[in-house]
């Protein structure tokens, strides 16, 4: 599937949703529970997280590759680890601001 | 990226965790966000083409907000006090808009297209109240009005992704500890009131609204709610100040968090404030309407570094914006357009997603992505930035380009003198000859020729107004910009 910024997302292993927030320069599939997700509004077979794919997204969490080229929010939390194209995807660590606002 | 999301995220993450506070009345994140489901299938039965709010900081205020977003049609807050002719030019732009006022509504609400505000949060049932499907992320989501200090103002369009760009690249979601409460004095039509507001809400820190600033109503507050985060505009910070004229400490200790922005903060003002709140951390955030708020930030550590050093080149820091929060670059250009080194004033360009430069049917926003800020600065070698003020409000005296600003900081440097402001009026010899106008403090006492010596000895002869005339008070908008074509026509007059 090409990603696209903006794009939302939802897992078929369980609650989780995610929206892009950098899409990578090239097609991808990004999976949670190692099951590739599907549009946000879009009808799909629950499916069960594979073995090895086991974890937990976080709601508001930041989730990136090693390399950066994808970053994606998680609008709702839910199992099953997040990847894309079988490389796990991690929280990306904050570099707090002082509150502006 | 639609808006949205934030609401929906703070419904799932932060519940019943207060969020806003107003006049004592309190709403949580699940209130707040079903009440503008509601709201947003409201304004979709309605067919109503853009909302308009026309008050102060009110629970309606986020509510109408979000209420738009989700039906996918512009919010338009506008200031409540502006005069009848400008209020009536800018509701005129807004035909069929849905209009919430406080109090009585204006002559163009059409019938069964408005509500008292109070009236229209109690109209809206938040049980069972679903989230409205996402709207194009490209849709307009706000249509602010820029304070038009310079000229008339002007509609800036800020999209959906434009928002969603700076909230998310600069706030964490419910980053914030249960107990932060943040103060907030700015008005909801101004872009620090929205950017305050959604980072707020998306940091899950309680919002208090204060509505008619007052220095010692606000320090109550502070000390009363334990307040931890306050935002203010220049010229409150100089009232309360004022008002702690011969105390030691604000004697506020639960304030991490001070920042301010909206107009250029007179030094005085600042060194007096960073002596009364020894323990706050202070945050100069700049930025415009079109670059949807904040561009760049000067924080806690690097104020107090600047303010406890000997230093010259460290110590002026504190005259800086900061550096540029991520996603966004800078690039200051000559008048011909050519790029500009480390140093070395000029146009100030800005590149970034939440950068929308775009007005109702106008992008200024070059193929290049740049947009022309209008506001001259300079960067440092450290990629601090330095704003001297609006282009258009540089004098050009015999061939020399002299920023107002400048000059102003060493009239107000004197202890007698509480304001000022410095323009250029049309001259025969030199092209342009430089009036002061200044406000002095009560009791204490300037000359003229006193304040013409003080910036003589600390710039030079041709910095030097050559008329300095006193006023009871500038002209200034709500939030503390300076009106100088209002103070170059009342000159010009006589």
């Amino acid at each position: 599937m090409e990603l696209k910024a903006g794009m939302q997302l939802k897992s078929v292993v369980g609650t989780t949703e995610v929206v892009v927030i950098r899409a990578p320069d090239h097609p991808g599939t990004l999976t949670s529970g190692g099951e590739p997700m599907v549009g946000r509004d879009d009808d799909a077979a629950a499916g069960e997280v594979r073995s090895g794919s086991e974890g937990t997204v976080l709601l508001g969490k930041r989730y990136v590759d090693a390399a950066g080229s994808v970053e994606v929010l998680c609008t709702k939390p839910g199992d099953g680890a997040l990847a894309l194209d079988g490389e796990p995807l991690e929280v990306k660590s904050a570099k707090p601001l002082p509150s502006s606002d | 990226m639609y808006l949205g999301l934030i609401l929906d995220m703070a419904h799932s993450g932060l519940g019943d965790r207060d969020a806003i506070t107003v006049d004592g009345l309190t709403v949580d994140h699940t209130e707040l966000a079903e009440r503008s489901w509601a709201a947003s299938a409201r304004f979709l039965e309605l067919g109503v083409p853009s909302v308009v709010y026309l008050g102060t900081n009110h629970i309606a205020y986020p509510v109408a907000l979000f209420g738009a977003a989700g039906a996918g049609i512009p919010f338009i807050p506008l200031n409540y006090r502006l005069g009848p002719d400008q209020l009536a030019a800018q509701l005129d732009a807004h035909p069929g808009a849905f209009v919430i006022c406080e109090g009585d509504p204006p002559a163009q609400a059409a019938p069964g297209r408005w509500a008292e505000r109070q009236a229209f949060l109690d109209s809206l049932d938040p049980a069972g109240a679903e989230p409205p499907l996402p709207p194009d992320p490209d849709a307009t989501c706000l249509l602010l009005y820029t304070s038009g200090t310079t000229a008339a103002p002007k509609a800036a369009v800020l999209r959906h992704r434009h928002l969603m760009s700076y909230l998310l690249g600069t706030v964490e979601f419910a980053s914030a500890d249960e107990d932060e409460v943040s103060l907030v004095s700015v008005p909801p039509y101004h872009v620090a009131g929205v950017a305050n507001l959604l980072s707020n809400l998306y940091a899950g820190r309680r919002i208090i609204y204060i509505d008619r600033f007052d220095p010692e109503v606000w320090l109550g507050i502070v000390r009363d709610e334990k307040v931890t985060q306050a935002m203010v505009v220049p010229t409150m910070l100089a009232q309360i100040v004022d008002h702690l004229r011969g105390a030691d400490d604000a004697d506020t200790p639960s304030l991490r968090t001070l920042s301010y922005g909206g107009a250029r903060m007179p030094e005085p003002v600042l060194h007096r404030a960073l002596e009364l709140f020894p323990t706050t951390g202070f945050v100069n955030a700049y930025g415009l309407t079109e670059t949807s708020s904040t561009i760049a930030l000067l924080g806690p550590d690097e104020h107090r570094a600047a303010f406890d050093s000997d230093d010259p080149v460290a110590r002026a820091r504190l005259g800086s914006v900061g550096r540029l929060v991520p996603g966004v670059e800078i690039e200051v250009r000559d008048d011909e357009g050519g790029v500009l080194g480390v140093g070395r004033p000029g146009l100030v360009f800005l590149r970034g997603e939440q950068i929308s430069g775009e007005y109702a049917g106008v992008a200024l926003v070059g193929e290049d992505g740049w947009f022309p800020t209008r506001d001259r600065g300079w960067v440092d070698e450290d990629g601090y930035v330095f704003i001297e003020g609006r282009a258009d409000d540089t004098i050009i005296r015999g061939g020399e380009n002299i920023a107002p600003a400048e000059i102003e900081d060493v009239l107000l440097s004197h202890e007698g003198i509480v304001d000022a402001v410095v323009v250029g009026l049309p001259d025969d010899r030199w092209g342009q000859r430089l009036v002061a106008v200044v406000v002095a403090g009560p009791g204490a006492g300037a000359d003229e020729e006193e304040l013409r010596q003080l910036v003589r000895g600390r710039l030079r002869s041709s910095k030097t107004p050559e008329v300095i005339e006193f006023w009871p008070e500038l002209p200034r908008t709500d939030t503390g910009k300076l009106l100088r074509r209002t103070v170059v026509a009342r000159l010009s007059e006589g």
